[in-house]
């Protein structure tokens, strides 16, 4: 009897979403055929074919860069910060109107459960609208001057590709650039969703373009001669590629690269929210979270009971359909990160960590990969060292605060890290002493447009959200 | 103090190897041993509830959970102006909630001051449903103890098969736990064969380490059910209090094998609400604990709504609250 409690399926309807056999470049206020050739989108939970979209060549990319350079010099840059600020409340506020549908579509493009996408991707991208907005007209109390940079080329990745977008183009856009974005070849729809909110929001065209397409799209819109600020976020291999590419060029960079993010549980700490926050750590998001708490370090006299009620939580995580309002964990995103997220849990176990994964039926279609950690990991292991990005905690023990420490900055990245303490003197003591971009305590994975994120060492550099977020798109005072 | 103080050590459970035996040999222990209790954070455990309150529960999952909720509606009155007539009419109401419909089950229990409790006894007779009745000076609890005693025993001997107790919440907040500890074990002495339920008026006690703190010290106490509140302070039951109670319960039975009942009770008025105290109960437990035995809803106006969304899950349509009793 008692367990009969099963959910019963609680799909959320794809009848707010309407897409097109096939979608056009974004090029200076309207959908354009592109050069290149097209490639295919497909729903990572399903692996049904959505769309078609469009690959846009070297001299698409240059027509929209043309576009967005005769859009910052004859209307956006001349504009008042006043107006440009109508312009992101209205748009902001079209994307509240549209959550529903921009959910649906972000779920079934990228394979994350509804309930991220309605609950977090939507309602936190719309925010940094609001916030920048609020910018546009106060830019000269920011401390960075007031002065645009001109057209900004922008590349973003395929894990949380609607707020990736809202980070990149609403501080841009509220300092008085033009922008010109690629999404990831893999989720493209939702930036698509979102050209047509620029046009239902009458922004002038030109403002804003959005080119389709893969690593060559990519290049060509960084190393664009008239593009005069580049900024990425994405793997750290390609950032090294970008940074190389604009070497030497008077092109301002910011980078968003990857994480290895150490999430610290001391002895004395709220047990049962450790727990949580490790779970959500590492598995929000399928573990596609570049600030990811994908190497748990606990205090050895706790880490039996923290493994135990981790792993009891962790069998409470539902997997399935994305589209289910009930599902936790959705679908890897494509079939090449499912294989690398493999090929990673495979040298954990021939290194000698034991692995442990929630026993659950996978759906035959689709990408999927289940909630699994590895105990007895060390620093040497390469799945202590290298990044994921997939729903892989690999546990760690120390045994002193000083031990602690040394093990989270051992690592080439910086992006974020977390601490579980009960002691209020000890997060204090411990996160001025650990070298990343964000320090989280007694939380994890929590965002908000008025906190400024961004990375320490291969993590990259710049600081995006906050006030700190404008300094990547103005002159500066003595400009 | 001592020889009372060795009867309770014994009264501890003894299925933890006797790892819980000595906690109650003084004031100390027991201070040191639930301010040892790890802590809870407020911001994470109100966040987790809000998170598991977000589940949709929809369909077979829907029906099912209403009749499981029915069952476990200890269905209350305590009011000074009670009257034999009313409880007569709650007993009915709860052996046949819904009289136009016959499989709607009855609920676990009437919860009814002591002196009701012969009115509600006859009413029921063998019908299953039992008669809880509130005892130790509720709601306040602030009485001496032979009266505290006595109140329970009047219950039991006109046939409470369950005794709601409160806590002192003064001798808790000033750091008496020993105190609170004893009373515990002495009302369940005096309970007999009747279940005892600690209430321990979270809005009181403020804050979920009290909560966490208070929830180890009945379960060592003996206390067969753990319960939120009386219903005559607010806030009563809420999600958050209710899933650190749940945790305390599950870690219970981790060290000591036993299984508690956690009864959330007061302002719970509608089913949505009711259903994600299962759905809390399901993922923080487990299955286990989703029985009346186990898990009760101490409510008076929640099985109105139970009912119409039952009848709106069969017909398809909302009836108005004319077409089911009042009690």
């Amino acid at each position: 009897m008692a367990n009969a409690f099963e959910y019963a399926p609680a799909p959320e309807s794809r009848a707010v979403v309407d897409i097109k056999p096939s979608y056009g470049l974004f090029i200076d206020g309207d959908f354009v055929d592109g050069q290149g050739q097209s490639f295919k989108t497909i729903n990572p939970a399903t692996e049904e074919v959505l769309s078609e979209v469009a690959e846009a060549s070297e001299s698409d990319v240059d027509t929209a860069v043309r576009a967005a350079r005769r859009a910052y010099t004859r209307v956006w840059s001349r504009m008042s910060g006043a107006e440009r600020g109508k312009y992101l409340f209205r748009i902001a506020r079209i994307m509240q109107e549209r959550a529903r549908e921009i959910a649906v579509l972000e779920s079934i493009d990228n394979g994350k459960p509804i309930k991220e996408a309605r609950d977090f991707d939507v309602p936190t991208a719309a925010a940094h609208f609001f916030y920048y907005a609020g910018w546009a007209d106060k830019l000269k109390y920011s401390g960075f001057g007031d002065t645009p940079l001109g057209v900004a080329g922008q590349v973003i990745p395929w894990n949380f590709p609607l707020l990736m977008l809202a980070w990149k183009i609403a501080p841009a856009l509220a300092c008085g650039n033009t922008v010109v974005l690629k999404p990831a070849e893999t989720t493209p729809l939702t930036a698509l969703l979102f050209a047509e909110i620029c046009q239902q929001a009458d922004l002038p065209p030109g403002v804003v373009n959005i080119v389709t397409g893969a690593g060559a799209t990519g290049h060509a819109l960084v190393s664009h001669d008239d593009v005069d600020k580049v900024a990425f976020t994405g793997s750290t291999d390609v950032g090294r590629a970008i940074a190389k590419a604009v070497a030497g060029s008077r092109k301002k960079v910011t980078l968003e690269l990857g994480g290895k993010a150490a999430n610290i549980v001391f002895d004395d700490a709220p047990i049962d929210q450790a727990v949580e926050g490790i779970v959500g750590g590492i598995f929000f998001n399928q573990g596609h979270v570049c600030c990811a708490g994908s190497r748990l370090l606990v205090q050895e006299s706790v880490a039996e009971e923290v493994m135990d009620r981790l792993k009891r939580r962790m069998s409470t995580l539902r997997m399935g359909d994305p589209l289910d309002k009930n599902t936790d964990i959705g679908a890897i995103n494509s079939g090449e990160q499912l294989k690398r997220i493999r090929e990673l849990a495979g040298v954990g176990d021939a290194e000698g960590a034991e692995r442990w994964e929630v026993a659950c039926d996978l759906p035959t279609k689709g990408f999927w990969f289940p909630p699994t950690l590895f105990t007895g990991v060390s620093q040497a292991h390469r799945i202590a060292r290298e990044e994921i990005f997939g729903p892989v905690l690999s546990v760690l023990t120390f045994r002193t605060p000083a031990e602690a420490v040394e093990k989270a900055n051992n690592t080439p990245y910086g992006l974020s890290a977390g601490v579980w303490t009960d002691k209020g003197s000890r997060i204090l003591s411990i996160a001025n002493q650990l070298r990343a971009g964000v320090v989280w305590a007694n939380t994890f994975n929590k965002f908000d447009p008025t906190s400024p994120f961004g990375g320490y060492k291969e993590s990259g550099y710049g600081r995006e959200g906050g006030r700190h977020g404008l300094e990547g798109y103005l002159k500066g005072t003595d400009a | 103090m001592t020889p009372t103080a060795r009867s309770t050590a014994s009264a501890a459970p003894a299925a933890d190897g006797g790892m819980l035996a000595d906690v109650a040999s003084s004031d100390a222990s027991l201070r040191r041993f639930l301010h040892g209790l790890p802590g809870v954070d407020q911001v994470g455990a109100e966040a987790r509830a809000a998170g598991l309150g977000t589940r949709s529960i929809k369909t077979t999952a829907k029906a099912y959970a209403l009749d499981l909720a029915i069952r476990m509606v200890d269905l209350t009155t305590l009011e000074g102006a009670d009257t034999p007539g009313k409880v007569k009419a709650l007993s009915a109401k709860a052996m046949r909630p819904d009289p136009a419909d016959p499989t709607c089950p009855p609920t676990a229990a009437v919860c009814v001051y002591p002196d009701m409790v012969p009115v509600a006894k006859q009413t029921l007779g063998d019908s299953g449903v039992h008669v809880a009745a509130v005892a130790t000076a509720f709601p306040s609890g602030r009485a001496a103890l032979d009266i505290k005693l006595a109140d329970t025993r009047d219950a039991v001997e006109a046939g409470a098969d369950e005794i709601d107790m409160v806590i002192d919440r003064g001798a808790f907040l000033s750091g008496r736990y020993l105190q609170v500890f004893e009373e515990i074990v002495a009302v369940k002495e005096a309970c007999g064969p009747a279940h005892l339920k600690v209430i321990f008026e979270t809005g009181e006690l403020q804050t979920y380490d009290n909560v966490r703190r208070a929830s180890w010290l009945a379960m060592m106490a003996g206390g067969h059910f753990i319960k939120t509140s009386t219903g005559k302070v607010q806030p009563a039951a809420t999600l958050p209090v209710t899933l650190v109670m749940l945790e305390a319960v599950r870690d219970f039975r981790d060290v000591t094998g036993q299984m508690v009942g956690v009864k959330p009770a007061g302002g719970i008025r509608t089913a949505k609400d009711a259903i994600k105290y299962l759905v809390m109960v399901n993922e923080v437990t487990g299955p286990d604990w989703l029985d009346p035995d186990w898990f009760r809803f101490g409510a008076s106006t929640l099985l109105n709504d139970l009912l119409m969304q039952r009848t709106k899950m069969t017909t398809g349509r909302y009836s108005g609250p004319d077409y089911f009793t009042l009690d």
